[in-house]
């Protein structure tokens, strides 16, 4: 196969994915040549620090889509947390990390009460989930009573807005970022020398070597691009620590673990799964959970990033973390998405949001466009899911 | 007599199968038209063409209706010319009521675009009138029973001025006097001058009711004969519909039977939801490796219920009995138990319960023994590719490759992914559900080949099928199931599809035959 027919084929193969890749760069070049200010290290470091909390619940709720079920409660979990960890940090005046801990845990307990009612009551998530909406929101309002808490303070204001820098020294630029970033790019050239030598093994089609080394280059300049943006602003944000790590480990859960094959099958074809000896219960038992538990780390991210908590934080969450799954490639029906989508679809919306705020576009019109953009993207992808059907 | 439609060497085509290999038929005005062949010889699907549902231009060939040659778009353009298709699988709505449901999508207007509800009522109580129906025409139809919609969907092709009425096997689901009462219908309506076009599985109603009768085989036309001569016999139909390799439809095998590996005993379930209903009553049955059972019963004789029980408890409640599984009693309480103890179950239904059609061929074949491939809870893909397309080649899948969605394969390469992904569980038993159901002829020859590859390794294997041909072709005991009870145990040489049907229609009263046949 040489490289022309390669990249071709590279492209069509996964249109779905790649489309909505492509469709990132696009928004992204068109608001880097509207405004200079948009490739700015500063705001490079804001669109991660401004959105991170809405790709942590598209990671989780891209399973729940997958599976076949929708989790209207995220935004209300996001609040509940937020709350609760404030009133132990705040009011109480406990350490940091036992605020994070009492958030995650009612985060489990959130999810584990909602996944009672969808796996053994057998209650559609829609429903179990609206209700959780009114109830956790209502709960957030009782343990505030009725006010805000402000201000966290130091440790934890620092996870959704502090930097790791200056570590190893650097002139203008964080060494330590730079060297993160590496360390990255090197890990992934060397899973994609495993995979290809893995498949190279098993006699599968590989792409040509010069495509290959062309695939690693174009992704490392472009990463390690953005960690010299990252390095010559303020450093390596934490949370971006925090999303990578939940970016890979979900990855990973979803294509490589028996449990993520198992979400697949669910939401494929639930009699089917059932008949293949997958425990169906279970399974959307476990995703719930997951959802709750990532609905948390979202909710300290949050109560973080605005130094406090409000019983109105988080509202309309549910729907922007909705709306990446399905930009980013999901099914209504179940079955198909992928974490990367989401959190390109993630990211569009980010990019889109940030774009128009930095040119000035007012509030009115923002969510116009950006309920075209929900709109157009599905579009895009029925129009090539039939034609997918008409060329087989 | 004139001819109402001309249908010219119709040949339609899917991925992987040509359902229709230039079809003919000719049907005279007022005549009733019989269709005739297998399972899977494209009568179905020439309906589909006929109606609409295929549009034209995705088929090829001419129809031509009146001395004029038509080109359907869709299903109301066929209904506009007066052809109405009443489909195997009613397409009535539940919630709905009779009237509702005889004008659904041709609702009667009043003023301002409403429904005129005294008139839709008024004009279904005459259409109930002319199919024989006594009832309220504000009854929601899920109160009415099979026969009883059936003929609704009759008043409801009456509404739209029917002339040539297309009904597919309208009797299968129906008892007895329900079909009497039905085919009383369809001749009364010939008086009207209905032309109808009846599809059929009961030879026996073919021969009271139809005036001619076109046989199909392999998506070819064989004949058409007139019912009146008296050439015309079953007999003759049947060598029709099979063909001369009737003797070939079934590989040879030389049985070696073993030890038991699977014996049920006293099996008794109940219904899941309507309670009191048993659907198992006492039912006991062994199997030994080296052996193919089958299971031969009517529709509703508990066939299904009485595999899916076994395996995993899938079906039903209140299920009490033993499982003995190379001598020593088992429990299987969930399907992923009796995975453990290699027990396989390929379903009836392999679109609703046995694949994931928007996933792979190779995820869909690892998707019952996924544990293999995961030792630690990560799946090893490449191990999970070559695995694939080990089976591919072994079960002769036609695909480019094994990462092409299921929903797209033929049947026969479905059925043959069902088949993968039950084998890499490495089972003892496989119980197969009607395996060859909706599959053409030649793949259900390769079917039985790899059924027979499965004993000839020492497996066990359990058929169940509604065509008794097929169970004399490939088992080698037989067992009867009629109204959740085991009816009689007959070795295939003493067995004979009058026998088994005698046995298949003991009703639930009456007493069992002493065990004359038992082996």
């Amino acid at each position: 196969m040489n490289a022309i027919a390669g990249l071709r084929d590279l492209l069509t193969r996964n249109l779905r994915q790649s489309g909505i890749f492509i469709a990132l760069i696009a928004i992204v070049a068109l608001f880097a040549a509207l405004n200079p200010m948009f490739l700015s290290p500063t705001n490079l470091t804001n669109i991660v620090l401004q959105y991170s909390y809405i790709l942590i619940l598209a990671i989780g709720m891209v399973m729940v889509i997958v599976a076949g079920q929708i989790d209207l409660s995220v935004g209300s979990v996001v609040a509940l947390t937020g709350a609760v960890s404030a009133v132990v940090v705040i009011r109480q005046g406990m350490p940091w990390w036992a605020g994070v801990l009492a958030a995650l845990v009612v985060g489990l307990l959130v999810g584990a009460w909602q996944g009672f009612w969808v796996a053994y009551v057998g209650i559609p998530g829609f429903i179990v989930t609206l209700a959780g909406m009114l109830l956790f929101r209502g709960l957030t309002y009782v343990v505030l009573d009725n006010v805000s808490l402000s201000p966290f303070g130091v440790p934890y204001y620092d996870i959704a807005n502090g930097f790791i820098n200056g570590l190893f020294g650097g002139y203008g630029y964080d060494v330590f970022t730079l060297v993160v970033f590496a360390v990255a790019v090197v890990g992934y050239a060397v899973s994609q020398w495993r995979t290809r030598r893995g498949k190279i093994a098993y006699q599968q089609t590989v792409e040509s070597m010069p495509l290959f080394v062309a695939k690693l280059v174009v992704v490392a300049v472009a990463v390690m691009w953005f960690g010299y943006q990252l390095a010559s602003s303020r450093g390596l944000p934490i949370v971006l620590i925090i999303l990578a790590v939940l970016v890979i480990v979900y990855a990973l859960v979803t294509q490589k673990s028996v449990f993520g094959r198992h979400v697949y099958a669910v939401g494929g074809n639930l009699h089917a799964a059932e008949l293949s000896g997958v425990r169906v219960k279970r399974v959307n038992f476990w995703i719930f959970v997951n959802m709750g538990l990532l609905a948390s780390v979202a909710g300290i991210v949050y109560s973080s990033r605005v130094n406090g908590a409000q019983p109105s934080a988080g509202n309309m969450f549910e729907l922007d973390a909705i709306a990446a799954c399905f930009i980013g490639g999901a099914s209504t029906s179940g079955g198909v998405g992928r974490v990367g989508g989401a959190i390109i679809g993630g990211l569009i919306m980010a990019v889109m949001s940030n774009g128009m705020q930095l040119m000035g576009v007012s509030q009115a019109v923002q969510p116009i466009v950006k309920g075209l953009v929900l709109l157009l993207a599905v579009a895009f992808d029925i129009y090539n899911r039939r034609r997918a059907a008409t060329l087989r | 007599m004139s001819t109402i439609l001309e249908m010219r060497s119709i040949i339609k085509e899917f991925p992987g199968v040509k359902a229709l290999a230039g079809v003919s038929l000719d049907v005279t005005q007022g005549e009733i038209h019989a269709i005739c062949g297998e399972n899977g010889a494209g009568k179905s699907t020439l309906m589909k063409v006929l109606s609409g549902v295929y549009p034209h231009g995705t088929y090829g060939g001419d129809i031509v209706l009146d001395d004029k040659v038509v080109e359907f778009g869709s299903i109301n353009d066929s209904e506009h010319e007066g052809i109405v298709i009443i489909h195997q699988e009613l397409a009535l709505v539940p919630y709905l009521s009779v009237a509702e449901n005889i004008f659904l999508g041709n609702e009667r207007r009043g003023r301002g675009g409403l429904i005129d509800w005294n008139q839709t009522n008024s004009e279904a109580l005459e259409l109930l009138a002319r199919v024989g129906l006594d009832e309220n025409p504000v009854t929601p139809v899920n109160q009415l029973g099979v026969g009883k919609q059936q003929l609704i969907e009759i008043a409801k092709a009456l509404s739209k001025k029917v002339r040539l009425l297309i009904l597919d096997e309208p009797t299968a689901a129906l008892n007895d006097t329900d079909s009497e009462h039905l085919l009383g219908l369809l001749r009364q309506l010939q008086a009207q001058g209905i032309t109808s076009i009846i599809i059929s599985h009961k030879l026996n109603e073919i021969a009271e009711i139809a005036d001619r009768t076109t046989i199909i085989r392999d998506g070819k036309t064989i004949e058409t004969i007139d019912m009146s001569d008296p050439a015309s016999t079953q007999d003759r139909i049947i060598r029709g519909m099979v063909g001369r390799d009737l003797e070939n439809r079934f590989p040879d095998r030389s049985s070696v039977v073993g030890d038991e590996v699977l014996r049920v005993e006293d099996w008794n379930v109940f219904h899941p939801t309507q309670v009191g209903r048993k659907v198992i009553d006492d039912a006991s049955f062994h199997v030994r490796a080296g052996e193919v059972v089958g299971i031969a019963g009517l529709m509703g004789a508990g066939r299904t219920e009485l595999a899916m029980s076994i395996f995993g408890r899938s079906y039903g409640r209140h299920i009490t009995g033993r499982l003995f599984k190379d001598g020593k009693q088992i429990q299987a309480r969930n399907v992923a138990e009796a995975i453990e103890h290699h027990i396989a179950y390929a379903t009836e239904d392999r679109k609703v319960y046995g694949l994931n059609l928007i996933e792979d061929i190779r995820r869909n074949i690892s998707s019952a023994g996924l544990g293999k491939l995961a030792p630690r809870g990560w799946v090893n893909g490449n191990e999970e590719l070559r695995v694939a397309e080990d089976y591919r080649r072994s079960l002769n899948i036609k695909t480019p490759n094994v990462t092409s969605v299921v929903g797209q394969l033929s049947g026969g390469n479905q059925q043959k992914v069902v088949l993968s992904k039950w084998l890499y569980t490495e089972p003892d038993v496989l119980i197969l559900d009607e395996p060859t159901r909706g599959i053409d002829v030649g793949a259900k020859y390769e079917i039985y080949t790899i059924i027979n590859k499965m004993v000839a390794a020492g497996k066990a294997v359990v058929v169940i099928s509604s065509e008794l041909p097929e169970l004399l072709g490939i088992c080698d005991r037989i067992y009867t199931l009629a109204f959740g009870r085991i009816t009689g145990e007959v070795p295939v040489a003493d067995a004979t599809q009058e026998r088994l049907m005698e046995l298949m229609t003991i009703e639930r009263d009456q007493p069992l035959p002493t065990k004359e046949n038992a082996s």
